[in-house]
């Protein structure tokens, strides 16, 4: 096995910090692929209707 | 150190997020045009793209926009989880592990839901069922996840021989328990509705090979020290 084989794991405890951006990327994803059911519905219109072509193509339930 | 691995998801994220714009825009467009335009012909169905918020020529600008957010929180994602399986599950090496982990991704994330609920182009899909649609959608994808992460586990036991039976059984069980969904129209065109699946497809797959791709380029060029 070369060096780049032997891959030591990352404790859990270093991880867990970082779980915090988990949310804030799920929101993200959120924003871009849902909000069908208008969770920003007011000022949402304007972002969903722009990325309607992705969405429909990112095989996300749409309309 | 944890956010080298994050950046690097990130960027790797956004390149093939933007290449997967590029790839929707050259090869999908097209089909949803066409979609659109049968969606339009049959008056009063579905919501209206006459009267529009946003132009066509900025719904095909807002598909970049739409796959390189989607990449990035697909990359930063993509990061935590390398992270995490790196040196507990799935192969030693890490080039072929972050090649494994996209191609894991893309068959739990993309594949699993897509096969019990497809992706639809306009003109297809009851609007008001779109709320039960997106619940079903997101526990098909959760499922997905679910069994990708029992045949890790299996794997790493028992091997292949248990893992992929334990997966198959898993989304397939899954499959035969919920609701199916037929929604397309009678007389939308099949060949268009199988094109548009297709693409739909292709597209997510070039999301996810490139970001498999890239993040494993960029681990040979530079490992990251843990």
């Amino acid at each position: 096995m070369s060096q780049i084989s032997s891959s030591p794991s990352i404790p859990v405890r270093n991880l867990l910090p970082w779980s915090a951006a988990v949310p804030v990327l799920l929101i993200v994803a959120y924003l871009v692929t849902m909000d069908s059911a208008g969770l920003l519905a007011s000022s949402g219109d304007f972002l969903h209707e722009l990325m309607h072509d992705g969405r429909h193509l990112l095989g996300v339930p749409c309309h | 150190m944890i956010k080298d691995f994050f950046l690097r998801g990130l960027g790797a994220g956004a390149v093939a997020g933007l290449l997967a714009g590029l790839f929707g825009f050259l090869v999908g467009e097209p089909f949803i045009d066409q979609a659109i335009a049968i969606e339009e012909a049959a008056a009063g169905a579905g919501h209206s793209h006459a009267d529009e918020l946003v132009s066509r020529g900025g719904q095909a600008f807002g598909l970049f926009l739409a796959t390189t957010l989607y990449g990035l929180v697909i990359g930063g994602l993509f990061a935590l989880a390398y992270a995490f399986v790196k040196g507990r599950f799935g192969p030693a090496n890490e080039q072929t592990l972050a090649v494994t982990l996209a191609a894991g991704g893309y068959l739990a994330i993309v594949l699993v839901p897509f096969l019990k609920y497809p992706g639809n182009p306009p003109a297809v899909g009851d609007p008001e069922t779109i709320g039960q649609r997106t619940v079903l959608y997101v526990v098909m994808l959760v499922i997905g996840l679910l069994a990708l992460g029992a045949g890790a586990v299996i794997h790493r036991r028992f091997g292949w021989v248990a893992a992929v039976p334990a997966f198959l059984v898993i989304v397939g069980v899954a499959y035969a328990v919920l609701p199916a969904i037929q929604e397309v129209p009678q007389e939308f065109p099949a060949v268009l509705l199988w094109n548009f699946r297709v693409s739909s497809l292709g597209m997510q797959a070039v999301l996810w090979g490139v970001l498999g791709s890239v993040f494993a380029l960029l681990s040979a060029r530079r490992p990251v020290r843990v």
